[in-house]
């Protein structure tokens, strides 16, 4: 039984059917990674997953309890960290104040009135902010406005906002749309970095082939919003139906 | 350490040559420390500060140092920088924050007619009943945000005012408004000597008592009334800087930033934005009660949706998400408010005088749509070349000044961060 698992998931918009009869499962501690062809239903089943969308049909468990119906802030507040296509920070914060939050978050809850102390007397919080930016060898740019990041470092810090969580699960959207390949390389060593030193639970959605081979374990091939294979990468690479629906004339 | 966390500037490791690093005082941080002294010593001397020309001199009408205008300037000090908590930080415009203000002071006049006339119940209860009103109304209008907020908020307000001024007569006095009456129950007090009208008190001192100091031909005004506002404002002020400096201030920076993100990192936003909006309703609500405990008396008019933009009009002329900058709105716009709404057309032809006839009556011609009942005109071009030239309000001038002078850029602040971070600023 996995961390993850999704049973019969169903989701129709009107008349277009974006999620037939999704079975899956996460199993702890792998880097599970989610393709398909543009339209497959792949933010679809993300979206499910973090509480933006209820499915019409089927369940959704993460660790045997289930998610539907939840709030983002409560799913996230079981163990469940999104990264987004394009990097959610707070831009008008300095980067520790960016870290610093997750880890209020983790701590207090949804919600405390704590508004007369001080940020400056939570030394225990602001040194764990600061050694997951050393982590992410960000430690020297804590006092600069994240806006004034540059897209890979904004990448890093969005990373470092969803680890120093200890998420049970993260959930990566596309984390390299949009990229040159120089950065997407940047983040598929990242990525693997935080994989090897922390043996974190990963699913990842992805369009970019050699970002999901380089770090996957596991491949659910999705298209038409029903998944066709779920295999080893090296077993994906040579599926013919995989060719056939997916990776086309790709080089893969 | 404690330079660090709440800076929201670029690298200013360098920066920690004030007494920063020798500890906190009152729990406030160094820059903090200065600024919440500089209030506590504006507020102290105002009576000084605010009359600078000898009685009688013309340019006397422009001393501000007189009872009634230094209430104002502190009252309304105290709603801005209430009002900046909400807007200053989460973002979320209100445009209906002079319904608190109003509640609270219709609260305050009861207290004093059914209770006492000592002021103490009557703000207690202005802030308990503008804060309950508040929660209300922020439970609703925050199921919204940006225009659809705003609109919600006015339309609140607008309620509230046409209830005061007509439905509700008998609880506000409709038109007429409340005033303190001889024969108000007052059931704490003692029965007053026939002939003797109700006076606002603090324990016996009465709240429009002054005490008048003549120094050559200055004369300088110390009001009892007058310290017991400044008082409140210095202690509404340093609660809004531990507010700033907390882990709720961050959070509510963080909603104004990216609500999205703090979703997805386990926060729920509501609670935060609702304890803003109920705590700056809170502050509009102490507000209204110590306007009653000044000049016992309140009027519908206090709620219409004007007084609720002219909050709004001090916060942004000030600088939204300043520490200082609401009170110096708010100072700013009542100094005009009254100060320039003197001047009339005899005042003009005595200053132009000195020109030859014809000339004069045309220079009085041009200025006096600007001064008198056309303040308006003056405070609506300067807000405008405020908004253009200086988007952090003033509060950002008065940076750009101190770096002129100081030729010091790296001594940032988060006063000048907040204020150069303001939406529309050209230069982000």
């Amino acid at each position: 039984m996995g961390i993850l698992e999704v049973k019969g998931v169903g989701k129709r918009f009107g008349g277009l059917q974006a999620l037939g009869d999704v079975n899956l499962s996460v199993a702890e501690s792998t880097v599970h990674a989610i393709i398909g062809p543009n339209g497959a239903g792949k933010s679809t089943l993300l979206n499910c997953l973090v509480g933006k969308l209820i499915p019409d049909t089927g369940s959704v468990l993460f660790d045997g309890k289930s998610v539907l119906g939840r709030k983002p802030h409560e799913i996230n507040q079981m163990g469940i960290s999104r990264v987004f296509q394009t990097p959610e920070i707070f831009a008008d914060l300095s980067v520790l104040e960016n870290v610093m939050i997750p880890c209020f978050a983790k701590r207090d809850g949804a919600f405390r009135l704590h508004a007369i102390e001080s940020v400056e007397n939570e030394k225990s919080l602001q040194d764990k902010a600061e050694e997951m930016l050393a982590d992410v060898n960000m430690l020297e740019k804590r006092n600069m406005l994240a806006s004034a990041l540059s897209r890979g470092d904004k990448r890093r810090l969005e990373m470092a906002m969803c680890l120093v969580q200890d998420p049970r699960l993260l959930l990566l959207d596309e984390p390299t749309a949009g990229m040159a390949r120089a950065d997407t390389n940047n983040t598929i060593d990242l990525l693997k970095e935080i994989n090897d030193k922390r043996d974190i639970t990963m699913c990842i959605i992805e369009h970019d082939m050699h970002v999901v081979f380089s770090l996957a374990e596991r491949i659910t091939v999705l298209a038409q919003g029903t998944p066709l294979v779920e295999d080893t990468p090296e077993n994906i690479k040579g599926h013919p139906k995989v060719r056939e629906a997916y990776l086309g004339e790709a080089q893969v | 350490m404690t330079d660090q966390t709440t800076d929201t500037g670029a690298v200013r490791a360098s920066a920690p040559k004030t007494k920063a690093a020798s500890g906190r005082v009152l729990g406030l941080g160094g820059k903090d420390l200065s600024l919440f002294l500089l209030v506590l010593g504006l507020a102290l001397f105002a009576p000084f500060i605010l009359n600078p020309f000898p009685e009688g001199s013309a340019l006397s009408q422009f001393n501000a140092g007189y009872p009634d205008l230094m209430q104002r300037f502190v009252i309304f000090g105290i709603f801005a920088i209430g009002f900046n908590i909400l807007f200053g930080l989460t973002g979320y415009l209100s445009f209906g924050h002079a319904a608190f203000l109003g509640v609270g002071s219709y609260a305050g006049i009861w207290m004093m007619k059914l209770l006492t006339t000592n002021v103490i119940p009557a703000i207690i209860g202005s802030i308990v009943v503008a804060g309950l009103f508040a929660l209300i109304v922020g439970f609703i209008s925050l199921r919204r945000s940006g225009i659809y907020f705003s609109i919600l908020t006015l339309a609140f307000a607008m309620m509230s005012f046409a209830l005061a001024y007509s439905v509700l007569t008998p609880i506000t006095g409709g038109e007429t408004g409340l005033q303190l009456k001889y024969f108000d129950p007052r059931i704490l007090d003692a029965e007053l000597a026939p002939g003797n009208p109700p006076r606002a008190n603090l324990f016996g001192l009465n709240m429009t008592s002054s005490y008048e100091l003549e120094l050559g031909s200055w004369v300088f005004t110390f009001n009892a009334g007058y310290y017991l506002a400044a008082f409140m404002m210095l202690l509404a002020f340093y609660l809004s800087i531990r507010i700033f400096r907390s882990p709720f201030g961050m959070m509510l920076r963080a909603v104004k930033s990216n609500q999205n993100r703090l979703n997805y990192t386990g926060i729920s936003s509501k609670p935060y934005t609702l304890a803003a909006f109920v705590i700056s309703g809170m502050y509009a609500g102490l507000a209204g009660g110590l306007l009653v405990a000044m000049d016992t008396q309140v009027g519908a008019e206090r709620m219409f949706w004007t007084a609720s933009g002219e909050v709004v009009l001090m916060t942004i002329l000030g600088g939204a998400g300043t520490l200082i900058g609401p009170v110096l709105g708010a100072g700013f716009i009542k100094y005009f408010e009254n100060i320039i709404s003197k001047i009339n057309s005899t005042v003009l032809h005595d200053w132009f005088a000195f020109l030859p006839d014809g000339l004069e009556n045309v220079v009085v011609a041009i200025i006096y749509p600007f001064v008198g009942k056309g303040w308006h005109l003056t405070l609506g071009l300067l807000f405008m070349l405020v908004v253009i030239f200086l988007p952090g309000g003033l509060v950002q001038g008065g940076q750009k000044l101190a770096t002129v002078f100081r030729r010091d850029k790296n001594a940032g602040s988060v006063e000048s961060d907040a204020a150069k971070k303001q939406p529309g600023h050209p230069g982000e």
